[in-house]
């Protein structure tokens, strides 16, 4: 999406004040919408995210930590990082009610598709001010010094 | 001489790679349920929750326990009088892998060349595969699908023999911090130490299979385990989000090296240890 932006192209998918869940699922089984669907690692969307969050995106759920840029992207354009709980992917799958494939249907697991969720588990990580619970939550239970060794 | 049939082989790797995705072994079940009895996170608590629990929905419903079900790591043990028949046996193990991974709606996660064109095989073959010969007349398959967000994090390190005990702790706890919540807590940390640079490596992935219950058979490493797994669990890491319970168990697994070196290798796996296991 970054490299049809750049060639100054329309994004298939209006972004404006959307939540982006970065996943890759597995297939669903007959009958469910969707099988199991725990975040992916969020890191690998970084070279691109600030573009994407200049498109107007308002929130984004994942795992795992981002870089400083798109932190400072996060900030100018008043965005949210969400965590998902990690490998929780059987359990995820039971909030997402419906499942559509918006854009890229090639990519298979990693198509752009609208999610219908209820009760979605997650939880704020870093904030709109850049506050990172990733750290304010380590910083307590932190009782080790490499040094030390 | 004890024939067995590569047909044989498929079905049971087939059905081995839907197990280990769906079920979360009992050992892990434990000691993630240990880690929430113990966590000082209330958010680590939550989080152990929600793991529990999905660890629970995955096995009474027979869905992935990840949706990254892994590249598929195959240990054979094949016995020296065993004959297998009917065809090649790398071939009916993948095989086995296509079909398992295709019938169980397991995601296909392998693409056939890494650089230049990353497509995806659509079946998730080619499985890693180690083969070893051993005496007896039975083949041993444990099947470990290993997920990416861990792997990515895990790492090998040169040391020299002066280095010793204090030089091994920290090169792992150098690549536990840089892995720090990414690889998805509470982890399980697999460590192979001497041999040659890939020995190491392939030491560190069979440290996985170990029950998380048991420790090294010889003492040093056994303290050396329960050493690393407590300063592991005070870096604050915690279950992803912070708190105690940063790794639930480290397994160490040792091979004899060359006079000047000390390699030590770390495979990091998140608390989607899976595992299956037969012989055949
Ligand atoms: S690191 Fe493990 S638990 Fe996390 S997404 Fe990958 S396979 Fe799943």
């Amino acid at each position: 999406m970054t490299e049809a932006l750049a060639r100054g192209e329309k994004l298939p998918v209006d972004w404006k004040n959307q939540i982006v869940y970065y996943l890759g699922p597995t297939p669903a089984k007959p009958g469910d919408p969707i099988g199991s669907c725990g975040p992916t690692t969020s890191g690998r969307m970084d070279a691109y995210t600030p573009t994407m969050l200049d498109q107007g995106i308002k929130g984004m759920v994942g795992k795992g930590s981002r870089t400083p840029e798109v932190v400072e992207a996060m900030k100018r354009n008043g965005a949210t990082y969400f965590a998902a709980v990690g490998g929780a992917a059987a359990l995820i799958a039971k909030s997402v009610k419906k499942y559509t494939v918006l854009a890229y249907p090639e990519l298979g697991p990693e198509a752009v598709a609208a999610l219908e969720v209820v009760d979605f588990p997650a939880i704020v990580v870093i904030d709109c001010e850049g506050n990172n619970f990733y750290e304010i939550g380590q910083k307590p239970f932190r009782n080790f010094d490499i040094n030390q060794i | 001489m004890r024939e067995l049939d590569v047909k044989v082989i498929t079905e049971n790797v087939a059905e081995m790679c839907k197990e280990a995705a769906y079920y979360l072994p009992d050992d892990v079940y434990r000691g993630l349920k240990r880690g929430r009895e113990t966590e000082k996170s209330e958010v680590g608590k939550i989080v152990l929750d929600q793991i529990i629990k999905n660890a629970e929905i995955a096995k009474a419903e027979d869905r992935p326990y990840c949706q990254d079900t892994g590249m598929t790591i195959v240990f054979l043990k094949v016995g020296q009088d065993l004959h297998i028949t009917g065809g090649d046996l790398t071939e009916a193990v993948n095989a086995g892998i296509a079909k398992g991974y295709t019938e169980g709606y397991l995601r296909k996660s392998v693409v056939g060349e890494p650089l230049f064109n990353r497509v995806n095989t659509k079946n998730n073959t080619p499985g890693v595969i180690y083969t070893e010969i051993v005496p007896g007349d039975k083949l041993d398959i444990t099947i470990a699908p290993k997920g990416f967000g861990s792997e990515n994090k895990s790492g090998i390190k040169m040391l020299v023999p002066a280095d010793g005990v204090k030089g091994v702790k920290k090169a792992v706890m150098e690549i536990i911090l840089h892995a720090s919540m990414n690889p998805c807590p509470p982890m399980v940390v697999g460590i192979g130490i001497g041999g040659t640079m890939d020995r190491a490596a392939l030491l560190s992935k069979k440290a996985l299979t170990r029950s998380i219950d048991e420790r090294n058979p010889m003492p040093e490493y056994a303290k050396l385990e329960e050493e690393l797994l407590e300063m592991i669990n005070q870096t604050g890491i915690g279950p992803q989000l912070g708190g105690t319970t940063s790794a639930l168990a480290v397994n160490i697994e040792w091979g004899p090296t060359h006079i000047a070196g000390l390699p030590v290798a770390v495979t990091i796996c998140c608390h989607a240890m899976r595992h299956s296991h037969r012989v055949l």
